[in-house]
């Protein structure tokens, strides 16, 4: 600790560079992170370049060649690389697609939980009394349901679409950023650099915003990294139900809820779109567990 | 401790009315005119609209109406199915135990699997276990349930032809449900192979239903584990000379236990989400296939009623978890 001290730089763009450095040598510490994270930014380069990448059209039905079988077995054919759904459509381009699908939802739904989540938790947590307890009592409310119930009731409200799916799912993570961004906020503001700030005039928005947030970033990352693949998980899960994503998107759970019935003929239609699935989402709790280790120490799986 | 009870319960009621507002406040909420969604009535004369309103309460202000609502929840009285024309409680009771008996299986594998294999890894810390039970609880964590059902239901029902895509129990068995459980009801009734039956049925959606939790658990535990192992009195336990079963059973795991027995306890509500999409898959008729299928019928009164059941029950669990939370460990009993 001696040698950090007299090592400290002055300028914060060199502070930032010196944490930026540390923190990527405690996250590529951890080779299951490191591989998570090229795993996602190779999907993140799929969903972008989708269109170059993917050999036929998502939508495209090949009528002479319904149900063929992935190109190495018997029937397959090469430019069906991994074999076509029920109504002759290449489903390796409509996995590459559903890419796409399946990263918006998790940045969208990230977006707006963790954005709401942190004005509210900032509000509770700083203001306290009757706000306090009003906001933390409506946060018990939404977490007595189970997320995917409370989502499917709602888009049963507002309708079955992919954008009232992901605002369902956004509000039941929401409570999680809340009660995590009051309790960071409710020991910060008790820290001496919080008192000085005030004391030097800062008024409660930048109290809130410049001098107390950037200290509770920690644990609301991961949290994100966490909502991000719990996000692609229910919307397909709403997708898989009828619920989310309507045919003929070719959003991952719709894929599955549409191969459904011919699961005993032809196993690839419904192997592949989930295997899609478990890979985005594993990539990210890889990245999610690595980010915990780099981020917050004190959290640290020892 | 019966101060913290009381306690715990003050705190419940306000949520308890929150969420029956939620359940109230729903059917208000729908596009459409609430009579004919009550009713499931499309099209109707004035007169029957003006009758079937009155007769609903729906003419009245509505605050009156929620206060009818509560009085009549608290009472046992959720209102009736449009398709079934019958008591949305009745129709719950009836189902219930098809989903408890499916999430106790899970469960019970959840523990019965994910606490050893969590000691064992903290024990072993950075062996060839450890490393492959983490890997595999960070699969099983990753899952989406409803693919790795469909997945099990390819390999063993399609191919290997070992247990029956959906359903229950085999049509071929028919008795009166004594408990709910059926493979207790089977057991009962003494007829051959009824419970080979209700087993291999449960046998799938059970696995399924614990994958989740199963990894959750054994992470937790090895966490857990590996937090108490490094403390001082486990050093001063190995000094004296204790047993490393000793050690490890009698004073690492019973404090280890404690974070692992609120991990479990949220499951529950895990579990219930969970049931949402393994009883879909496996035709299991149970409360979470029941809401679903309501959710297609635009049955609204059973939706608003199931909502408010299972919200109720996961409070009721959560509360249960608190209490012997507190009764393991007296700290937090303040």
């Amino acid at each position: 600790m001696a040698d950090t001290a007299t090592t400290q730089p002055v300028s914060t763009a060199a502070l930032r560079r010196q944490m930026l450095a540390e923190f990527w040598f405690y996250f590529s510490e951890n080779r299951g992170a490191v591989i998570g994270l090229f795993v996602f930014l190779a999907l993140v380069l799929i969903a972008i370049f989708a269109p170059l990448v993917a050999p036929h059209s998502p939508f495209e039905q090949y009528r002479d060649a319904t149900l063929l079988p992935p190109s190495w077995l018997e029937g397959g054919n090469t430019s069906f690389l991994l074999g076509t759904d029920p109504v002759g459509r290449d489903i390796l381009s409509r996995l590459i697609y559903g890419a796409q699908y399946s990263l918006f939802i998790g940045v969208f739904v990230t977006t707006l939980s963790l954005s709401t989540g942190i004005l509210v938790g900032l509000i509770a947590g700083y203001y306290r009394g009757w706000i306090d307890t009003v906001i933390m009592r409506l946060m018990d409310i939404i977490l007595a349901f189970p997320s995917l119930l409370l989502a499917l009731v709602l888009v049963a409200i507002l309708g079955p679409s992919l954008t009232n799916g992901m605002i369902a799912i956004a509000l039941t993570l929401q409570p999680h950023f809340v009660r995590l961004t009051r309790a960071a906020v409710m020991t910060e503001k008790t820290r001496d650099y919080v008192t000085a700030a005030r004391l030097a005039g800062a008024g409660p928005i930048r109290l809130m915003f410049r001098t107390i947030l950037p200290n509770c970033m920690a644990p609301l990352i991961v949290q994100a990294t966490l909502s991000f693949s719990n996000a692609i998980l229910d919307a397909a899960a709403l997708g898989f139900l009828g619920m989310g994503a309507q045919p003929p998107a070719p959003e991952w759970g719709t894929m599955l809820a549409e191969a459904r019935e011919f699961i005993l003929r032809a196993w690839w239609v419904v192997t592949f779109p989930g295997l899609a699935i478990l890979i985005t989402v594993l990539a990210i709790n890889l990245m999610g567990d690595g980010l915990r280790d780099a981020l917050d120490p004190k959290l640290k799986r020892s | 401790m019966f101060g913290f009870l009381l306690r715990r319960i003050a705190v419940l009621i306000p949520t308890f009315i929150g969420v029956s507002v939620i359940a109230f406040a729903f059917i208000r909420l729908l596009p459409g005119d609430p009579v004919a969604l009550l009713s499931g009535e499309r099209v109707m004369s004035p007169e029957r609209h003006a009758e079937i309103s009155a007769h609903l309460g729906l003419d009245r202000p509505i605050v009156i109406q929620y206060f009818d609502y509560l009085g009549g929840v608290l009472t046992g009285d959720f209102g009736t199915s449009i398709v079934s024309k019958s008591p949305i409680l009745d129709q719950f009771l009836a189902l219930f135990p098809a989903t408890v008996e499916l999430s106790l299986c899970a469960i019970i594998i959840a523990i019965v699997l994910g606490i050893p294999a969590g000691v064992i890894a903290a024990i072993k810390r950075g062996s060839f276990f450890d490393q492959s039970v983490m890997g595999v609880a960070l699969v099983g964590y990753s899952m989406p349930i409803f693919w790795w059902g469909l997945l099990l239901m390819i390999l063993f029902s399609g191919m290997l032809q070992w247990t029956p895509v959906s359903g229950r129990i085999s049509l071929m068995f028919f008795f009166p449900p004594v408990t709910g459980f059926m493979l207790i009801d089977s057991l009962l009734s003494g007829q051959k192979g009824a419970f080979a039956s209700a087993l291999s049925h449960l046998a799938l959606p059970s696995i399924v239903l614990a994958t989740i939790p199963l990894a959750v658990i054994a992470r937790q535990t090895r966490s857990a584990m590996l937090e108490v192992l490094s403390e001082d009195y486990i050093r001063t336990a190995r000094a004296k000379g204790l047993s490393p079963l000793r050690v490890v059973g009698l004073h690492a795991l019973r404090n280890a236990m404690i974070p692992v027995i609120t991990t479990i306890g949220l499951q529950i509500g895990v579990m219930l989400a969970g049931a949402i999409l393994t009883e879909t898959i496996f035709s299991w008729p149970g409360i979470g296939k029941w809401m679903v299928d309501s959710v297609f019928r635009r049955d609204y009164p059973v939706i608003q009623g199931g909502l408010l059941l299972i919200a109720g029950i996961i409070m009721v669990v959560n509360l249960i978890v608190d209490l012997l939370y507190g009764l393991i460990n007296p700290r937090i009993r303040h």
